[in-house]
């Protein structure tokens, strides 16, 4: 689904090197999970699969279903199948939820040459999705993440997933601001789109996420690479000894 | 990435500076209609005074009217207070009268009318036609009309819907036709909200105005459809003065809306209009404008220099007026829609969405003068400026001693794209009773790269993110519009703001 050779990304303003050769597979229908310290280049990678401006690719590549996307703008790559779910859902005052859900569901398809999907449609999918989430029709009517609790954001930023059907579901730190029972619903609400094709890479600092979006693979990022790949137990691991040992083994 | 690529500065990149200065050629109205016109001589003076009055056969007392203000105005200043900075207008080096040799005999009715300039009103989406609706608007359910006086350079074309509303008791015509049907509405209600000496440009359009709408609503009539007025500036060098009058009686309501455009040229062009409205007891009126002159090249090359004064004077006890506007348009805007709020109870709210980009310059707002008890007002302003361009607001809220117990609400927000323009607020207060009440709000913020990479990394190009933050941000004056004129305006708050963010 998604392949990652020898990414090697930089800050345009700062001149400053914060991947240094990321190598990744991801295999449809799996998860995988990136641990590590803050700092290691976990979020910038999802910055840049998604082609948020501010960073220069300096060497390497990464291509989604065989095709390159670093060259292709945000909303190309979006339409291609690739979504990223914010740590931070940024505020858009005066526009309503489900105005920028629909404004977003037909530009893609419009990207990819599908017919609009009608009013009428729309709001019954959007009522589906949005009750299994528990979002009800005021969190819908409201302005975009204006006024949202940590949960409501993260929830809604779900709920954009679900209704835009990726294939390729980068979630950066979902867990992060959110107390237990809110990360459930959100776990709920991944593991409802889990099937054997779409693709998800979680981006956590904690192994608490992982105990309900269970993993397939876990990465450990350090300093803008990976430095060890394993199983479930891996991020087990993290939690009891923390990364100095991971650290002091690469280094 | 180049050095000089690196400009970046509160969110905002080089490619975005690129793509402010490649605006140009969007402006969608910018073509001319080839049509053989009539010129009064250039230049202004009291020979072309009586030379517009007698055009328009108007009778003695109009004519002496014109004159006396045609004097005054040779005594006044330009005033200079405003935030716009413009080259010094020779008035002398233009028409202030042009008209399509056609309309030299007055059509006697729509058929009548040059098919060349039928055409023109036809691709600017302006139905002439009594069954149809403004552009790109489906007919909603139980069909909605809109009465059109289509107004081309100096005189009118003709206005539709005429029999109809005449049935309901309502006037609609152009003010040339009712200085010679209606004089004595004309002659009572004629610049007794804006009088001959306001100002330097009322004074100029009140000794030069050539054409107009004219509206009579009686007592307790409910105008049964919404009208309207269009204002195409097609002539060279000429100068549109228009004069618009407005009388809401007892009980009465109506709503009226308010469109213009004009040619894309190198040489600025000069539109100076009095819009005056008069309510009785318990008479409302809706006034929305959006107003879409051609507004220069990105180096501020032509455009219309816009200098407008609307009021409305709140003269009945529970009479409400509602100003809208949609200022898109003009290298200038020079205009402050006011209510004088002299009933007791009455009301007065302008909505305003102000749009500057590239080289233009607004310089809006209102004024809310409460001189009546319970006197209501409520401002609610949205400037966006884009490119190089100079927003300002401009608001006066006076509470007169006798205005015992009014409320004012006021919210300013400015939104800026890039960081080469300026947004400013200038409100004056004034508060002469202890029992009123002001509030005023302002606001300041920037469409942020943040807000757009969230938009396109959900699927929207650059173009429908910005068009979606920036329509949220207008959003409380876009829902004070008619519908008719709400998807329009939304349309073109789009279009005007194309290519602002790269």
């Amino acid at each position: 689904m998604l392949k990652i050779k020898n990414l090697h990304v930089k800050l345009e303003e700062e001149d400053k090197q914060i991947l240094k050769g990321v190598n990744l597979s991801l295999e449809p229908g799996k998860v995988h999970a990136i641990m590590g310290p803050n700092g290691s280049g976990k979020s910038t990678l999802s910055y840049v699969l998604s082609g948020k401006d501010g960073y220069e690719v300096t060497e390497g590549s990464a291509q989604l279903e065989g095709v390159d996307i670093l060259d292709m703008e945000a909303e190309e790559r979006a339409a291609a199948g690739l979504f990223l779910a914010f740590q931070y859902p940024v505020e858009i005052p005066g526009v309503g939820n489900m105005t920028f859900l629909r404004t977003a569901v037909n530009a893609q398809r419009k990207l990819r040459g599908e017919e609009e999907m009608s009013a009428g449609e729309f709001l019954k999918v959007v009522r589906a999705k949005a009750e299994d989430l528990k979002i009800d029709a005021d969190m819908l009517k409201r302005p975009v993440n204006v006024g949202f609790s940590g949960g409501e954001k993260k929830r809604n930023e779900i709920l954009q997933m679900a209704m835009l059907e990726p294939k390729m579901c980068i979630l950066d730190e979902t867990d992060s601001g959110l107390d237990v029972d809110a990360m459930k619903l959100v776990a709920q609400g991944v593991n409802a789109l889990r099937d054997d094709k779409r693709t998800f890479l979680v981006i956590t600092h904690y192994q608490r996420l992982l105990d309900h979006i269970k993993p397939d693979v876990v990465h450990i990022m350090a300093n803008g690479r990976i430095i060890k790949t394993g199983g479930p137990e891996l991020a087990l691991e993290v939690e009891n000894n923390g990364y100095a040992d991971l650290l002091e083994e690469i280094a | 990435m180049a050095m000089d690529d690196v400009q970046v500065k509160d969110g905002v990149d080089a490619e975005t500076v690129e793509a402010v200065k490649a605006l140009s050629g969007t402006y969608k109205y910018g073509w001319n209609t080839e049509i053989e016109m009539e010129y009064a001589p250039k230049g202004l003076s009291e020979d072309i005074v009586r030379l517009i009055s007698s055009k328009n056969d108007e009778p003695e007392w109009m004519l002496d009217w014109r004159l006396a203000a045609y004097r005054r105005w040779l005594e006044l200043k330009e005033p200079d207070w405003a935030m716009v900075d413009y080259p010094t207008i020779d008035f002398q080096d233009q028409y202030y009268y042009a008209r399509p040799k056609s309309m030299e005999e007055k059509p006697k009715s729509l058929d009548d009318v040059d098919p060349k300039l039928l055409e023109t009103y036809k691709k600017l989406g302006i139905p002439l036609k009594e069954q149809a609706l403004l552009a790109g608007v489906e007919a909603p359910e139980g069909e909605r009309r809109v009465a059109v006086d289509a107004v081309f350079d100096s005189v009118s074309v003709g206005t539709t819907f005429q029999a109809e509303l005449r049935k309901a008791g309502v006037i609609f015509c152009s003010i040339s036709e009712a200085i010679r049907e209606h004089p004595e509405l004309v002659r009572q209600y004629l610049g007794s909200v804006v009088p001959v000496s306001d100002n330097y440009y009322a004074t100029l359009n009140s000794a030069v105005f050539s054409d107009g709408s004219f509206v009579y609503i009686p007592p307790g009539v409910r105008c049964p459809m919404e009208l309207s007025t269009y204002f195409r500036i097609n002539a060279e060098n000429t100068g549109q003065f228009e004069r618009t009058l407005i009388i809401a009686d007892k009980e009465s309501y109506v709503s009226y809306l308010e469109g213009c455009t004009a040619p894309q040229r190198d040489v600025a062009q000069l539109h100076a209009a009095v819009v005056e409205l008069v309510l009785l007891d318990d008479a409302e009126i809706k006034y929305s404008t959006v107003q879409n002159w051609f507004p220069g090249d990105e180096n501020g090359k032509g455009g219309i220099y816009n200098f407008v004064t609307k009021r409305a004077d709140c003269r009945g006890h529970r009479s409400k007026v509602m100003w809208t506007q949609v200022e898109t348009g003009s290298a200038v805007t020079w205009k402050y829609p006011s209510c004088v709020l002299r009933g007791d109870d009455s009301q007065g709210e302008f909505y305003s969405i102000a749009i500057a980009n590239n080289m233009q310059q607004a310089d809006t707002g209102t004024k809310m003068v409460h001189l009546g008890k319970n006197t209501k007002s409520r401002i609610i302003s949205k400037g966006i400026s884009a490119g190089r361009a100079q927003n300002t607001y401009r608001g006066l809220v006076s509470m007169h001693p006798k205005a015992k117990s009014s409320r004012n609400y006021t919210q300013c927000d400015s939104l800026l794209i890039g960081d080469k323009c300026g947004a400013h607020t200038v409100p004056y207060i004034e508060v002469k009773n202890n029992s009123s009440r002001v509030e005023h709000e302002a606001t300041t913020s920037k469409v942020d790269d943040d807000q757009l990479f969230y938009c396109r990394s959900r699927g929207m190009d650059e173009e429908e993110a910005v068009a979606l933050v920036v329509n949220g941000f207008c959003k409380e004056v876009l829902q004070a519009l008619p519908m008719e004129f709400a998807m329009e305006a939304q349309a073109l708050v789009a279009i005007s703001l194309e290519g602002s963010v790269g």
